[in-house]
Formats: C-alpha cells, sequence, structure tokens
C-alpha cells in the first residue's frame, strides 16, 4: 500500500496495494499518455499515485478544475491517439455526465478509460449513488473489479476494450476495491506512452443522434465479447440449488458465505466482471439449472432488475425459477435493503435463508458482562480537527449573525466545511446538496426580496469548490442581480480529499509552479467586491462578517487561513492551560474551549475542576486562547 | 484459516499508516493479505477501523463478518470495547491503548466517558486475554504522541500473534519512512516491542489519571 509498489519494474511480483493503487498500476502498464481527475473519496488517490509518476514514465496528469473539464481533456488526447485514463466520484460522474453520453455517441480512438468510483455507505460522501445506472443511460461498458489484483487486471483489459469498441470504456470502483489492500501480481511496464499525438484532417468525432444506432451496435459487440470474457465467471457445481448472481466485491463475501455456511455443494456463484452489457447467453445457461437466484450487489438491484428482464423475456426457458434480492428483502444490511453497504454478513444471513440452514457465529448473548460494566458507550461524531480553521469561521459567523439579528440564512456546499451541519460547527448550515449548489441556491434566495424576503442570505464554500462549480452561479447572481454573501473557507488546499493542489495553490498536480489564481481575482474580474480575512482572528471577522451582512448585493468574503493538518506539519506551537489563571467552573464561561467553542483538544481535567490542553490532539493554532475569557491559555512557540 | 485482525481508533490516530505496516509486512513474509479501510472522515475525530486478514493460502475479502476478529488492536480504549463488542467473541485477544481521546458530545457535556479502568475490565470479560497500557505516554517519551500507532504496531509484533517476525516489520518500517519520521517510529515500534515483552515502564502501565 504505497507509491513504491505502484513504481517497481519487476514483472511477476506480488506486492501489497490499494484498488487505487491497483488502477494507476494498470494505467502505467498500459501506456497512457494522459491521466486527469477531480479529486473525490474514495478514488483521489489514484491520480495523486499517476501524479507523482508522471514525469518519470513521460505521461502527462492533471488535477482538473472539474469533472467534466477533466473528461474533455482525456478524451482529447483519445482523439489525438494517446490512451487516457480519468478519475471521478459518483458524484463527479454526474458533473461529466453531459459529455459522456456525447463521447460515447461520437466515439473515441485511442483508448479512453473512465474511473468512477461508488461510496457504498457514503463512508466520505453526501449520497451513495449507483453509476451503473448512468454509465447505462450512457450508452457504456461498465467494467466491476472485486479486489485490487482485478481493479489492476481490468484497467488494462478495458484500454483495449476501449480501442476494440472505438468508446470510452468505465470502471465501476466502490470503496471497498478503491481503499481495498491486497496483493497484487504485477505486469511489464512499457517504456512509455507509444507515438507522436495527431489529429488527423479527416477524422470525425460528432455527436449526433443518426450515431445513437452506431451506440447500440457497439453494445452488441461489447456483449458477444463478454460471452466468453475471463472476468465474467461461475464457480460452483454444474446444477446448483441456489445461483448467486454478483459483482465487486460481493462475490468474494458471496465466496466467504458459502465457504462459512458450508454450502459448496448446493450453491453456485455467478460472477459478473462487465455489468453492462450483461452476457445474456452465459447467464441464461447458469439461470436454467437453478431453481432460486439471490443478487448479491450494491447500493441499488442493477443486476436483478436488467437479469429480471432478461429472465421475463426467457421465462419458459428457465421456468421454475425464483428471484431473490433486494426487492425480496433478503439481502439488506443493517439499514435495510438497498441502503449502504453490504458484507459477508448480509450474504451468510440470506442463504442460510434459502438453503434453509441455521447459522450462528457467536452465542446470541457475548459481550453482556461488558455491557453490564458500562451501560452507555457514547457515539464519536464527526467534527472539525483541532486547529481547524472552519471552527473558527463558523463561530465567527455565529455570532455575527446573533448580532445581526434577522435570521441569516446559512447555505451549505461540498467539503470537510459540511461538518458545519453537526455540533462542531454550531449546527448553522440549513442546506447542502452538491459541489456549488450553496452558491446557486443563495442566488435564488436573493431574488425573492420582490416578494418580501428580506433575511440576509449567505452561502459557504471552500476554495477548491469555488473554483469547481461557484463560478457560473456567481456570475449568475450578479447579472441577475441577486442579494448574498458569498464566504469562501479557503485553507489553500483541497483538504476534504487529502490536500490536493487547485488553481488557488500556484502548483500544478506535477509540481510545477504556476501563477495562482486567487478568488479575490477571480471575482473581482467579475464585478462583486471582495474582503480578505483571517478567521484566526475571530474578533475581526465577527465585525467584517457584521458589516457585510449589512450590505446590498452580491459581496465575497475569503476567510483565509492554510488547513491546520498542513500548516502543523511545519510549526505546531506548545499550548497550554495555566492552571493558577484558570478558574474552572467558578468562571461562569460553562467552560467556553471545551464545551461551547468545542476543539477536541480542548478537554477538562476532572481531578483539578480545571481546563486541560490534550497534547496528542492539539495543532497548536492557538484560537482558543484568544477566545478564553480569563486568558488563562498559553501558546508557546517551540523550536 | 485466517488471522483476521482489526486496528480501531479515532481519526487522526495513524491508524491506517499501522495496518499498511502490518499488512506490507504480512506480504514480505509471503502471505497473503486482503485489507479493509475507511478513511474519507479518518482526519475528522470519528471511529476508524481496519480490516487486515492473514492468510497462508486464501484471497478474502476486505471485511471481517461480525464475530469473527481473532485480533483486536485498539488505539483507543472505548473504540476498543466498541470493535470487540461487534466483531470479537471469547477467544479473541486484544491489545489497547488506555488513553482516551474524548467524542465531542463527551465535551460538550451530553455524554459521559466510561472510566478507562472500567473500560479495560469490560473488553478482559469478554475476550481472552488483554495487554493493556498507555501507548500514547510511551510516544510522547519517544518524542512524539503521534507515534502512539507504532508503539501500538510494536505491541503486536512482539506479542507474535501474527506469523510475522520483528525484523520483518522493522524493514518495512525503514522503507516506507524518511528521516527524522523513519528514527521517531523506529524508537517508537521498538518501545512497543519491549512494552509486550519486558512489561509497561510503571508511568505507561496504567491510564492516565
Amino acid at each position: 500500500m504505497s507509491i513504491l509498489g505502484v513504481r517497481l519494474d519487476e514483472p511477476g511480483r506480488s506486492v501489497l496495494l490499494t484498488g487505487n493503487e491497483a488502477v494507476a498500476r494498470g494505467a502505467l502498464e498500459a501506456g497512457i499518455g494522459y491521466a486527469s481527475s477531480y479529486p473525490g473519496s474514495p478514488s483521489a488517490e489514484v491520480l495523486g499515485v499517476l501524479a507523482e509518476l508522471a514525469g518519470e514514465r513521460g505521461f502527462y496528469a492533471e488535477w482538473s478544475v472539474n469533472e467534466k473539464v477533466a473528461l474533455e481533456g482525456a478524451a482529447a488526447a483519445s482523439f489525438a491517439g494517446l490512451r487516457a485514463i480519468c478519475v471521478m466520484k459518483a458524484d463527479g460522474l454526474n458533473v461529466a455526465l453531459d459529455t459522456l453520453t456525447a463521447l460515447s455517441e461520437s466515439g473515441t480512438k485511442a483508448g479512453l478509460v473512465v474511473v468512477v468510483s461508488d461510496d457504498p455507505g457514503g463512508h466520505s460522501s453526501v449520497k451513495e449513488e449507483d453509476s451503473r445506472y448512468l454509465g447505462k443511460v450512457a450508452h457504456l461498458v461498465i467494467l466491476e473489479p472485486a479486489d485490487p489484483q482485478e481493479a489492476r487486471d481490468m484497467t488494462v483489459a478495458a484500454f483495449g476494450l476501449s480501442e476494440q469498441l472505438r468508446a470510452p470504456v468505465m470502471l465501476r470502483c466502490v470503496t471497498r476495491v478503491c481503499h481495498a489492500g491486497g496483493n497484487v501480481v504485477l505486469g511489464a511496464l512499457p517504456p512509455g506512452p507509444a507515438g507522436r499525438p495527431h489529429f488527423g484532417r479527416q477524422e470525425r468525432y460528432i455527436t449526433f443522434v443518426a450515431f445513437h444506432g452506431l451506440q447500440e451496435q457497439r453494445l452488441a459487440q461489447a456483449r458477444a465479447i463478454g460471452e466468453n470474457w475471463p472476468f465474467n465467471a461461475y464457480l460452483g457445481p454444474p446444477e446448483p440449488e441456489i445461483l448467486v448472481i454478483t459483482a465487486g466485491p460481493g462475490f468474494l463475501y458471496a465466496r466467504e458465505a458459502v465457504e462459512v455456511l458450508g454450502l459448496g455443494d448446493r450453491v453456485g456463484i455467478l460472477k459478473l466482471g462487465m455489468s453492462w452489457p450483461l452476457p445474456e447467453k452465459f447467464l441464461l445457461r447458469h439461470l436454467k439449472s437453478a431453481s432460486k437466484v439471490l443478487f448479491v450487489e450494491e447500493v441499488e438491484p442493477f443486476h436483478e432488475e436488467n437479469v429480471g428482464y432478461l429472465v421475463a423475456c426467457h421465462l419458459e426457458e428457465v421456468h421454475p425459477l425464483a428471484i431473490y434480492g433486494k426487492k425480496s428483502r433478503h439481502v439488506a444490511g443493517p439499514q435495510g435493503p438497498g441502503l449502504g453497504e453490504i458484507d459477508v454478513d448480509a450474504v451468510i444471513r440470506a442463504l442460510a435463508a434459502l438453503a434453509g440452514v441455521p447459522h450462528e457465529t457467536r452465542s446470541s448473548d457475548y459481550g453482556r458482562e461488558a455491557r453490564q460494566l458500562v451501560k452507555k458507550m457514547p457515539d464519536r461524531e464527526l467534527g472539525f480537527c483541532a486547529g481547524c480553521p472552519h471552527r473558527a469561521s463558523f463561530w465567527a459567523l455565529k455570532t455575527a449573525i446573533a448580532l445581526d439579528g434577522r435570521e441569516a440564512v446559512v447555505l451549505g456546499d461540498i467539503g470537510c466545511y459540511t461538518l458545519g451541519l453537526t455540533r462542531s460547527g454550531y449546527f448553522l448550515m440549513q442546506t447542502v446538496h452538491a459541489m456549488g449548489s450553496g452558491v446557486g441556491i443563495a442566488d435564488g434566495l436573493g431574488k425573492l426580496g420582490r416578494f418580501g424576503f428580506d433575511q440576509p442570505v449567505i452561502a459557504l464554500v471552500g476554495d477548491s469548490t469555488f473554483y469547481h462549480a461557484a463560478v457560473p452561479a456567481l456570475i449568475n447572481a450578479r447579472y441577475n442581480r441577486s442579494r448574498f454573501l458569498l464566504v469562501v473557507l479557503d485553507n489553500e488546499t483541497t483538504a476534504m480529499t487529502g490536500h490536493q493542489p487547485h488553481p488557488g495553490m500556484g502548483v500544478t498536480a506535477l509540481g510545477e509552479k504556476v501563477p495562482a489564481l486567487s478568488v479575490e481575482e477571480v471575482a473581482g474580474a467579475l464585478g462583486v467586491p471582495v474582503t480578505v480575512h483571517d478567521p484566526y482572528d475571530v474578533r475581526g471577522t465577527v465585525e467584517v462578517v457584521y458589516r457585510l451582512l449589512r450590505q446590498d448585493g452580491v459581496r465575497v468574503l475569503v476567510l483565509r487561513r492554510t488547513c491546520a493538518l498542513v500548516s502543523a506539519r511545519e510549526r505546531k506551537p506548545r499550548v497550554y492551560v495555566d492552571p493558577e489563571r484558570c478558574v474552572g467552573d467558578a468562571c461562569g464561561c460553562h467552560r467556553f474551549c471545551s464545551r461551547v467553542f468545542g476543539c477536541p483538544a480542548s478537554i477538562w481535567d476532572a481531578a483539578r475542576g480545571r481546563a486541560k490542553v490534550d497534547e496528542a490532539v492539539c495543532n497548536g493554532c492557538g484560537v482558543c486562547a484568544t477566545l478564553c475569557p480569563q486568558g488563562a491559555i498559553v501558546v508557546e512557540e517551540v523550536g | 484459516m485466517a488471522h483476521n485482525l482489526i486496528i480501531t481508533g479515532v481519526g487522526g490516530q495513524g491508524t491506517v499508516l499501522a495496518s499498511q505496516v502490518v499488512a506490507t509486512a504480512a506480504v514480505e513474509s509471503g502471505l497473503l493479505v486482503a485489507v479493509g479501510e475507511t478513511f474519507g472522515a479518518s482526519q475528522r475525530g470519528g471511529s476508524v477501523m481496519s480490516h487486515v486478514r492473514v492468510s497462508r493460502d486464501r484471497r478474502y475479502g476486505p471485511l471481517i463478518p461480525r464475530g469473527r476478529a481473532t485480533i483486536i488492536v485498539g488505539f483507543e480504549p472505548l473504540e476498543t470495547l466498541r470493535v470487540l463488542l461487534n466483531y470479537g467473541n471469547p477467544s479473541t485477544r486484544v491489545i489497547m491503548n488506555l488513553r482516551p481521546n474524548y467524542p465531542p458530545g463527551v465535551l460538550s457535556g451530553a455524554d459521559v466517558y466510561p472510566e478507562p479502568q472500567t473500560l479495560e475490565e469490560a473488553v478482559r470479560s469478554i475476550s481472552a486475554g488483554v495487554f493493556a497500557f498507555n501507548a500514547t505516554e510511551i510516544a510522547i517519551r519517544a518524542g512524539n504522541p503521534v507515534a502512539a500507532n507504532m508503539v501500538m504496531t510494536g505491541a503486536l509484533a512482539g506479542s507474535e500473534l501474527l506469523p510475522i517476525t520483528v525484523p520483518t516489520y522493522e524493514k518495512v518500517i525503514e522503507e516506507l519512512f524518511t528521516g527524522p519520521v523513519r528514527q521517531l517510529n523506529l524508537e517508537a515500534f521498538r518501545a512497543g516491542v519491549r512494552a509486550v515483552r519486558e512489561g509497561p515502564p510503571a508511568e505507561a502501565a496504567r491510564a492516565p489519571a
């Protein structure tokens, strides 16, 4: 699980790679010339790794401003004859979808692989969208790896398939592939991208409805390939009683469930490496032999619906056959069928019920003694990191809104600061949708004055999100004379996904220094007045926000302070409470630092009845010291 | 038969790096490994968990089924119990750090954090054995509380619950890190090995007062 393994030129060697690293390795082995992405979890590390290796392997890599632009750049490389990979999360596919549906109609030349990462359970996403539905809308071939080894293998295969079909191929990876680690047997690395790019004068890539037929022909060709494709496989007895149809990590869960239950002679597993188009003959051959079929997939019943339709079209051949899965409620995680992730346990429950075998891993009263000793276990909700500039910004906003007293509406967006809807952001945020949506919603609310709407409107957006999707809404707001305050929470990085660079930072994915394009330059060029302030100066920020709330029109406030996780790498002052000056509960501050401001590094020393700073958590920002009413917190520069 | 290891803690404690060291050392030892982790919210104070499955002959999926963890390495006492209740069984072995990390609900006064000693007792009551110590204190003495993850990794290595030798772990740490971080991590790792073999130093034997 490191770049060392991705870089290794030792074909046949087994190394530990994550799924993301394995995709990057597959792209290297396929000899890509161009790689692009906008960072999104769980696939952010694919381009992170590729960007680090681009120089030595002689290809181009970039963090694009958004997924649509990323895909268009990758398509251009394909038209010019260079293999290209474009990586995005499911939400990013929505942004790129207009271009993607067009590309599959216009066709492509050199292999173009679109990696889409889905996040069942929403570990690091606000949605758990199943991107296979959109892949189908776009008439794309969809491949689904089960583990890092397959992620490498299928990435390599996807480039060949894309060139054979002259269309983009989608590789759908879920979190349990992207962030899984496993042994990967390496293939050979080519010397570098082959050939000089050229866009022939007679070549055409045109999207036109007349080419819809071509899309269907390509899918028919892919279906024929899928009938004998090694990644579509069957494992089990020739005449199983129960046929499990699965894809992705569901295959590994199903295999382990069969093993745990000892059902190897009754259950067969059909694994779809190609989830669209379906290898119909291969499926029908196995469907005919079973009397029950169980679908194991994440998140939505995609196979269940599509194979279900296939079954309906061939009822006489497959009859009798009963269908189980999400609709029958047999395959369900803790939240219910079709919600969240599935795991081995979910498949064990489903198979045990279908096969009529009992199953108990451990006795049902396991843990009783421990539960008697610890009656209540506090939950651990997410919050801003210690020292996070967003905490200071939210505190200042909360204070200024209270001073203003007109029930300001606070609109949120996508990034670390989405946690502003939690205790950590004092529950300030009232809407969360998609990248840039907060600005568009502010734009809408800001025009309702004609109906008597008189609440101030605040939209919060991060720096990377500003470049990604906020600019069109800002242009619209100025043009259509909206009224709101856009606060850009600028922590000088794309923090949520692991500190990738963006246009405001003056550095590219390849590490080249370029002129930074600041938020104030962009907003200023649009004719929108901009104020810049440091959120660590909480009192000053309160005054600035209060003043701006009382102004008219569209205005921008940039609250700029580097992400605490980045700055703590460079400099981390020692922060501690002077127990002589802290007067504990006698202060009347209601334990402001730990209970009210809520930095996780501010804890309570119950034995001494005084506040305390947890040195294992503190990042040294010192904001608490400026807010403590007794001035009891000391910031000491170290080294 | 797989060794099913879970490394758990709080976002920011370095569980992912620890699982990377263990998993890489397993691959270096010629074993098959599957790791499952979620690090989208890893820096933001939530409960985090890495599943590491080690086998001689079988490729497993990245998630350990409920009740089937063989070893739990807990970087934080509350999270150790939480994971043990979900994934443990009476044969599960536990290595736990007694230094608490307080959730926002506890800091705000809405929840009460159980006594670390009670948490240790609870873990002991439903597992096959616990090695509990204050790994953070040892890491502070090695130079940085952040290195508690390598102290815990050392404790796992020294316990010999996995078929991986101590020098193999050390080689991996030397390869993965550079500069002063490498030195700090090696020292922290060795302190963890010693804590298991010789018993923790007196100042790290119990939960912080």
